[in-house]
């Protein structure tokens, strides 16, 4: 506790301190936090290795999944330190892995991100109630003026420039989806104050594990 | 063919050289500048003079200046070095390259120069007085910041008021957060159905606050799911998480007086990988279809994807996070979200300390303070009265 009274005292007035050491003290601290959460990887990947490897043992259901993340695992280990210092050049075999395994699989899920957005915004935006069909008409405006077909639509019925569907999704967007947002930011930001505050009194303890 | 001279003309060159001989015209010297200042650059770490000038009466568009040259050296009589040059047009000049302690003299020469086809076929310059000594170094306060060191101070004095206000007995009123009220309901209908409780942290590591805040609520359902006997799982994205996380769930058993109960397994490594996470945690819903999800701490594209398939599954979902990118799909997906310093306030609303309500009052408080500087400073820009905005601005 005491460390982390010191510690967030001194990250705060290193802050307002131009003078060595204080300048120094945001790159030192975090050049020491990616050398221990470096060293700490070792700690998750074994006890994945562990839970797999209790999960085959036990051949418990699903054991399957375990089998590909150890052989995965010990693959990936294993074709990085045999290509040495350069395994991340192109054209070795981890660099293989990276862009034929990892990429694809790393994409895909990115791209189920349409389709989750999609179904979250059908259960999403239903007129229940005045707020709901707020929701309804912004997100309607939004989606009608941010596709080329909006514009067009527009014209032909002669809409002036002025409020044409890109035009009106551009201003939902910049100004009421805006003020909404800064408004959120600043009370995290002051919530973000008042934590690291209790954190520092001591007050808080879950970074230490609990009361 | 070069001639760079202070204010004279070129001397004839060798007969067979004679077409390529540029004479300098006449009248193209610039008027020197007047007024050099050199002083220590403010609010630095040192190691910085700041140069200032009147820019010479040439210095007009389409006038007989073109650059200003800067030279320097370490005494009024030694030889002057350029170290820099600046266009036409400016008046000042940031010398990074002084030593702390050592006092430098200046001189800023006004020069006119013609360029062919990125060739100078003349230049002329004139020379200022020497300005200095100046001498630089580091600075115990940043006053750029002080508008930041007021706020800091304002709002933790604020924060210790209201802590110590509670301490001594004061009843706080803190509203209802619809999200921390169902906590018990979703941890007593995962008991009931016989099935888990997931508790994810984000994807952040314990450097980021977010992640204390969902470690601090983790403490607190840990503390339910040990009392109603109920498996709590929380799949984690960072290593120190799960050490962290570990000691708050055992933390949390211990606490109910179930220390047995709690097993080491509850709490495990998945990958550092967005994606990968985001993958694990939906085969895991999917396979063993908790009852009740928690969102707790810092998250990102792998929001949405999570809780779709949470809420595919039937889960009752609960989030909070400090994103505001993220809270829509939050709020579409789940069934109470925590809208962003909710988060930061859920640990003090569910375990009702005064010390920790005292705090929530007191970012009230700031939160009220900004509100009227906000009202203000609106009419006061609308009227163009004053800038109040300017008081709010942070230089990095």
């Amino acid at each position: 506790m005491a460390i982390t009274a010191i510690v967030g005292i001194v990250f705060v007035i290193q802050y307002f301190i131009p003078h060595y050491p204080f300048n120094n003290f945001n790159a030192w601290f975090s050049d020491w936090f990616s050398i221990i959460g470096a060293c700490a990887i070792w700690l998750g990947a074994l006890n994945l290795m562990k839970i797999s490897a209790v999960k085959i043992y036990r051949r418990k259901s699903g054991w399957g999944y375990p089998v590909i993340i150890i052989l995965s695992f010990v693959a990936t280990v294993f074709v990085g330190f045999y290509e040495g210092d350069s395994f991340r050049d192109l054209g070795t075999g981890f660099d293989w892995m990276y862009r034929h395994v990892y990429t694809p699989l790393s994409s895909t899920m990115f791209a189920l991100l349409a389709f989750f957005v999609a179904s979250a915004s059908y259960r999403a935006f239903r007129a229940r109630n005045f707020e709901a069909t707020l929701l309804l008409l912004a997100a309607f405006f939004v989606m009608f003026g941010r596709v080329p077909v909006g514009d067009a639509v527009a014209g032909i019925f002669g809409i002036p420039e002025s409020i044409m569907p890109s035009r009106v999704a551009v201003w939902i967007m910049n100004v009421i989806n805006s003020a909404g947002q800064r408004a959120i930011m600043i009370g995290i930001a002051l919530g973000i104050v008042s934590t690291s505050l209790r954190i520092i009194l001591g007050i808080e303890r879950a970074h230490l594990g609990g009361d | 063919m070069l001639n760079i001279a202070s204010g004279q003309e070129a001397a004839p060159q060798d007969t067979t050289a004679l077409d390529s001989l540029v004479v300098i015209p006449p009248g193209v010297t610039p008027v020197s500048v007047k007024n050099i200042v050199a002083r220590d650059n403010p609010n630095d770490d040192g190691g910085a003079i700041y140069l200032t000038w009147d820019k010479s009466v040439d210095d007009i568009d389409g006038g007989k200046v073109t650059r200003y040259n800067i030279l320097r050296s370490d005494s009024k009589d030694g030889e002057f070095v350029e170290i820099g040059d600046v266009a036409s047009g400016n008046n000042e000049f940031y010398d990074n390259s002084t030593e702390d302690g050592v006092q430098y003299y200046y001189i800023v020469t006004a020069v006119n120069e013609l360029k062919e086809n990125g060739e100078i076929l003349w230049a002329v310059s004139s020379e200022s007085e020497i300005a200095g000594p100046a001498e630089s170094s580091a600075q115990w306060f940043d006053f750029r910041r002080i508008n930041v060191f007021i706020g800091t101070i304002l709002i933790c004095t604020f924060i210790l008021y209201f802590i110590s206000a509670a301490k001594s007995g004061k009843k706080l009123y803190i509203r209802k957060i619809a999200g921390m009220e169902s906590v018990d309901d979703a941890v007593g209908r995962a008991t009931e159905m016989g099935k888990k409780v997931f508790f994810i942290p984000g994807i952040n590591d314990m450097d980021n606050v977010q992640t204390i805040a969902g470690l601090t609520i983790l403490g607190r359902v840990a503390q339910l799911t040990a009392e109603y006997e109920t498996w709590i799982e929380v799949p984690v994205c960072k290593s120190l998480v799960m050490i962290t996380a570990r000691e708050t769930v055992k933390e949390a058993y211990a606490k109910v007086g179930r220390p047995d109960a709690f097993n080491e397994d509850q709490v495990h490594y998945v990958t550092d990988d967005q994606f990968g996470y985001a993958a694990a945690i939906d085969g895991m819903f999917v396979r063993e279809r908790p009852a009740a999800v928690f969102y707790m701490g810092a998250f990102f594209a792998e929001s949405l994807i999570m809780a779709e398939t949470g809420n595919s599954i039937g889960a009752i979902q609960i989030a909070g996070t400090g994103q505001p990118s993220q809270l829509p799909f939050f709020v579409a997906a789940c069934d109470y979200t925590l809208i962003g310093e909710e988060l930061f306030a859920a640990s003090a609303y569910l375990s009702k300390e005064p010390k920790l309500l005292g705090s929530l009052k007191g970012q009230d408080l700031g939160k009220a303070v900004i509100l009227v500087a906000l009202i203000l400073g609106l009419i006061l820009e609308s009227f163009n009265v004053f800038k109040l905005s300017n008081l709010f601005s942070v230089i990095d």
